[in-house]
């Protein structure tokens, strides 16, 4: 996860609580989707950025996982390309480990 | 209508290792905050030689010595499994960075490129052998600086230190002392900038027998910005890059759009030689130093070599049509609009399908797409998927999609309509263009029709909108048919024909509404 998402992310976190912030991804990875999750939920793992040692313990989703709540039309006009594209059930997997060994 | 025709492709690249421990961004960051750090203690025994760069499979592809489908056949992974080591190619060279740093001095107008007198020579002997450069410009190597006095300006921070390794050889100094655009670091990256892109001009018109003094026009469409503190972006590239290739009836425009920056760039020389503003247009780049070791942590920590060590340029003619080389179909361009959106299927629709549906072409009739083409062996073990890829399933999904094939051979079409990526991560560079030199030759065999380059750009980067930008263009095989001054005369005579008999009609339906 970049220097700059994470300096914001630190700084939403900061200023609303982080009981009133929900991270959504929209990478294309499962590998760095993993890692973003467990970079918001328990601190930078590669120690280089602003949430390193911070554990926000943000609650975490990549868009995938929310389909449900997404309007159909919505849905099929701005992701359904993708969802055909990458590989979903990976990603799903990945999200729900991390957040799982981060104890969320 | 007469299409433009892209005449000749040049490919080049320049293996960098010690550029990149010393300029590329991410090692730069990493001394600065974490200078113990194990991923600069231990990068140093994942850095290639020379020759390992020379016989990695890719960087033969990207010179032409390999066609991008021979990928297929190298086994994984390819930095493991090295093919013939050859440093010239169809379309270009692999050079060192020693005589590099020769290349640099003789793009120097200003005396800021110092050598040593011992190196000086040696690097004019290897230069020499290459048959490309005048001896005027050779004679820029005779000079050579007391080593003393060298390392002397790098300590003292005016410099910037060329190395082999431990060894300093030479340095880059700075252009004024206050001037942050004009810093030894700034002077540094626009000189490696132009001396790649000359070294790309000179191999596309030594290759291709090509006069540079027949070229009008030059455009450079690098990420770099040449100016001072009062102009930061203030040119011009392209005619410095120009002057040295020996372009003397040229002028030039540096043209920007981040990785879009070529495609962009190779619709304007098309528009600009269709118009008959001008009949011989160059596009090229240099490289980057900043983007050198881009993803380094990520290649250290899965313990393997630093793949980001080549430098890159390229360079494309785009001339009248002379019936034989392939057209650019100016009538089918797609463009990502301000109001297009950014999710990547609205990018896909504006770039690729829009215009190929303006044309009544279907996404299977283009033989063959290029859009990005990153090595994936770079950017998979940094999280960034396989590049070209994705594209190319991005691309058939939104055919199965438009109901023109099945979703079960979205894997086929990739392959049908794809090419492995094969090019450094240098930004601008793996933007469609090196497909370039490949596809002139698929297109000349007859082994395809039709080819769209799609250039793309992440314009957020530099944070002065949050858009998306994109721009496609078709490559086609010359129809041999040209449109002569008789053929549009008659043509205009049959236009104001039918002007004429849909007038007559017109009037016809008027008079009978009017009951006359």
């Amino acid at each position: 996860m970049d220097m700059a998402n994470q300096a914001r992310i630190k700084e939403t976190a900061e200023k609303y609580g982080t009981e009133n912030v929900v991270v959504i991804l929209g990478g294309g990875e499962a590998e760095s989707a993993g890692l973003t999750a467990e970079t918001v939920i328990s601190g930078d793992p590669t120690y280089a950025g602003p949430l390193t040692n911070v554990a926000l313990g943000l609650d975490v989703f990549h868009l995938f996982e929310l389909k449900d709540l997404i309007d159909e039309s919505v849905y099929e006009e701005q992701v359904s390309m993708m969802e055909m594209v990458l590989d979903v059930d990976a990603i799903i997997s990945e999200m729900e480990n991390v957040r799982k060994d981060c104890g969320k | 209508m007469n299409f433009p025709v892209i005449k000749a492709a040049a490919n080049i690249l320049v293996q960098c290792p010690n550029m990149m421990m010393e300029h590329g961004t991410t090692l730069i960051q990493e001394k600065a905050k974490n200078p113990d750090s194990e991923y600069l203690k231990s990068i140093g025994q994942f850095v290639r030689s020379y020759e390992e760069s020379v016989a990695y499979a890719p960087n033969q592809v990207f010179i032409g010595n390999m066609k991008p489908s021979d990928l297929n056949n190298v086994a994984g992974p390819w930095y493991s499994h090295p093919v013939e080591p050859k440093t010239d190619g169809r379309f270009g060279e692999i050079m060192s960075e020693v005589d590099f740093y020769g290349l640099m001095k003789m793009c120097d107008r200003f005396e800021l490129v110092e050598l040593s007198s011992e190196i000086a020579p040696v690097i004019k002997k290897a230069l020499q052998s290459k048959e490309m450069f005048s001896e005027a410009q050779l004679a820029m190597l005779d000079k050579g600086a007391d080593i003393a006095e060298i390392q002397a300006l790098v300590d003292k921070h005016t410099a910037l230190g060329l190395y082999d390794g431990d060894k300093l050889l030479g340095c880059v100094r700075e252009a004024h002392e206050s001037d942050p655009n004009l810093s030894a670091h700034v002077v540094f990256e626009n000189l490696v900038t132009k001396a790649s892109g000359v070294l790309a001009m000179k191999h596309l018109f030594i290759k291709n027998k090509i006069d540079p003094a027949i070229v009008d026009y030059i455009i450079e469409t690098s990420e770099e910005a040449v100016g001072d503190m009062n102009q930061r972006g203030g040119g011009n590239m392209a005619k410095a890059c120009g002057e040295v290739a020996g372009c003397i009836n040229a002028t030039g425009i540096d043209l920007r759009g981040f990785c879009a920056g070529p495609a962009h760039a190779m619709v304007n020389a098309a528009a600009l030689v269709q118009s008959g503003i001008f009949k011989n247009v160059v596009v090229m780049a240099g490289g980057c130093t900043a983007k050198l070791g881009m993803n380094s942590r990520d290649h250290v920590n899965k313990q393997m070599p630093v793949l980001e060590d080549m430098v890159a340029g390229y360079a494309v003619l785009v001339s009248e049509n002379d019936g034989v080389s392939p057209v650019i179909r100016t009538d089918i361009i797609g463009r990502h609009k301000i109001s297009s959106g950014s999710a990547p299927q609205a990018v896909i629709q504006a770039i690729v399908v829009d215009p190929l549906i303006a044309s009544n072409l279907k996404i299977t009739d283009v033989d063959l797409y290029s859009p990005e083409l990153q090595n994936p062996e770079i950017t998979v073990p940094a999280g960034a998927g396989d590049v070209p890829l994705a594209n190319y399933k991005m691309i058939g999904a939104m055919a199965v999609k438009r109901g023109e094939i099945e979703k079960k051979d979205l894997m086929d079409f990739t392959k049908k309509h794809g090419v492995s990526g094969f090019a450094p991560t240098q930004g601008h560079i793996p933007s469609g263009v090196p497909i370039i030199g490949h596809a002139l030759l698929a297109l000349q065999a007859g082994a395809i029709e039709k080819l769209m380059v799609i250039g793309k750009g992440s314009l957020f980067l530099g944070r002065m909108t949050d858009l998306f930008d994109g721009i496609s263009f078709i490559i086609e095989k010359n129809s041999g048919k040209l449109e002569s001054d008789d053929d549009a005369a008659a043509s205009d005579e049959f236009k104001q024909e039918l002007r004429e008999l849909i007038a007559d009609a017109m009037q016809k339906v008027a008079d009978s509404l009017a009951g006359r």
